[in-house]
């Protein structure tokens, strides 16, 4: 057996699947976070809330069985199989739903990890959405702006910082989400196409899957490399999304 | 320019200015109907989530799965000792991890408010927070199992609490920090310790032991760093210097495996999981709205 290890299906695997969940979560999380402060009757509001935040309480292991034995199933006689269907003989966008529709690789971890991540984006912008001071959004509905109008043109502007603080906290859990992307991913580490059905690897899955069985020696070395690395990307994505929240908050001090 | 003319003017501007409106009328009902949506996938998801579980855990719970070691493949077991070894780790990380998270909590909101020493500890602490639990797990590994040699207990204890201590140490400071300070500042002559035990921590009580609960619930389903540390273990045992069971690593084991008894029995861990981290998160949310 030779003795060389790489990381790049990993990394690749994980930023992937991290990019196809905050595809999904950001505008099902702005939605949410519109709905909770703008929409819904006062009564409602609590226990909506609350339902949202429940998702992020569903411990991952759930959320991987849930996946792999009743989530892809459905994925891929609903949704990849007509996918392939109607444009597997597109050229290049072909390539993307090429390979065997089974339900379980890239794509399908993307899913799970977006509704996992959901809770955290949707109750960070409900609460910098609420913090937008009620004078000024007041002032807009007076001068006869929408609802939509006010939030897209005097919420978002002036929590922005805090809007993109939350994404970037959600992208770091979705990047360091280790079980539910270990059930559904397909401990595949290979990279020979780009496909969203192709099974694939994280790096929190092949840290899973691999560690308490590697040897001592340079298998060993090289996942807990593999481990720094995944820690230095979750660091400077927390980090700014830290840095993007404290931000908001002192302008919130200024302006108000 | 005659009259005619300014009028029909004005009335193609009025009839601009309605189509305007109601342009902007549709893109707000759409906006709206898109929000509704949203919220409908959100919580699409949960029910499907929990509805599935517990069809599929209630169908695999038996008495047998409450008091039967876990079996080999295809045989008839139960998860007792998986079930014993996750409440005995959740348990004494908790012990060790709450102690920790509450003093420091307190030291961020009564001790030292803004020196440099507190603003490095929170921001430290709000990157543990969200930081991938597995990389605790390599982290214990390294300090521990590879130091003795051998996958423990207490390799996994240790894991669960540094999960835990970031929790509370943010609830902890946060809940202190909602008491007014003019309750601290009335304890007129009593000495810092005493005005933090018997005024603010009662205080805020409440939501000090929310915060542990809910730490509790994060840690009940932690599956990543239990994997290299406490690992796994087939059968029954109360020695923390030995590899020890637990119920998500079993679940994770069991659910991957082709055994339709072991998928069964992996469905009932879920189950019960579920049921207990849910519980506990409900529990803390009327507590904090009691007070």
């Amino acid at each position: 057996m030779k003795e060389v290890y790489g990381g790049l299906v990993m990394i690749y695997g994980t930023l992937f699947t991290s990019f196809i969940a905050l595809l999904i979560a950001v505008p099902v999380s702005f939605g949410i976070a519109l709905f909770l402060t703008e929409l819904s009757p006062a009564w409602l509001k609590r226990p909506l809330g609350t339902a949202i935040e429940l998702l992020a309480a569903v411990p991952s292991i759930v959320y991987g069985m849930w996946g792999l034995l009743v989530f892809s199933p459905v994925l891929s006689t609903y949704v990849q199989q007509p996918l392939q269907k109607a444009f597997g003989d597109v050229p290049y966008l072909g390539a993307l739903f090429s390979g065997p529709p089974v339900g379980i690789g890239i794509l399908s971890a993307g899913i799970i990890l977006a509704i996992m991540i959901i809770p955290f984006i949707a109750s960070v912008m409900r609460d910098v959405f609420e913090v937008t001071p009620p004078l000024l959004k007041e002032s807009a509905y007076a001068l006869g702006a929408t609802t939509w109008e006010v939030v897209s043109r005097v919420v978002l502007p002036y929590t922005k910082a805090g809007v993109i603080g939350g994404i970037m906290l959600g992208l770091g859990r979705a990047i360091g989400e280790t079980m539910a992307v270990t059930f559904v991913i397909g401990n595949f580490n290979q990279l020979d196409s780009i496909s969203l059905f192709q099974a694939a690897n994280s790096i929190t899955s092949a840290l899973a899957n691999e560690f308490a069985e590697a040897g001592p020696g340079l298998h060993q070395a090289a996942l807990m490399y593999l481990g720094l690395v995944l820690f230095f990307i979750t660091f400077v994505v927390l980090s700014l999304s830290k840095v993007l929240l404290a931000q908001l908050k002192k302008n919130e001090g200024a302006r108000t | 320019m005659t009259t005619g003319d300014a009028l029909l003017r004005a009335a193609a501007i009025e009839e601009s200015k309605a189509a305007k409106y109601a342009q902007r009328k549709i893109i707000n009902r759409i906006a709206l109907a898109l929000a509704l949506a949203a919220m409908s996938f959100g919580l699409f998801w949960l029910f499907w989530i929990l509805i599935e579980t517990a069809r599929l855990g209630l169908e695999g719970l038996t008495i047998a799965t409450l008091t039967q070691m876990t079996p080999p493949p295809n045989d008839e077991g139960g998860l007792a000792n998986a079930i014993y070894g996750s409440f005995l780790m959740v348990m004494l990380a908790t012990c060790v991890g709450a102690p920790i998270g509450m003093m420091a909590g307190i030291y961020l909101a009564e001790f030292d408010t803004e020196g440099w020493l507190a603003h490095t500890t929170r921001f430290v602490n709000d990157i543990l927070l969200s930081a991938p639990s597995i990389v605790i797990g390599l982290f214990v590994y390294a300090v521990l199992v590879s130091t003795f040699k051998t996958f423990s207990g207490w390799a996994g204890i240790m894991a669960l609490a540094l999960i835990v201590i970031p929790v509370v140490i943010r609830t902890t400071e946060n809940m202190l920090q909602l008491i007014p300070s003019g309750l601290r500042e009335a304890a007129l002559g009593a000495p810092k310790w005493k005005v933090i035990m018997s005024i603010t921590l009662k205080a805020a009580r409440a939501g000090v032991v929310t915060g542990v609960l809910l730490a509790v619930a994060r840690i009940a389903g932690e599956t990543a760093p239990l994997l290299f540390t406490a690992l796994n273990n087939q059968f029954w045992t109360s020695s923390l210097s030995e590899p020890m069971a637990s119920l998500p690593v079993t679940i994770f084991k069991f659910a991957m495996s082709p055994y339709e008894n072991w998928q069964k029995l992996a469905w009932a861990g879920v189950f019960l999981i579920t049921l207990a981290v849910l519980a506990l998160n409900i529990l803390a949310r009327i507590i904090t709205r009691v007070r």
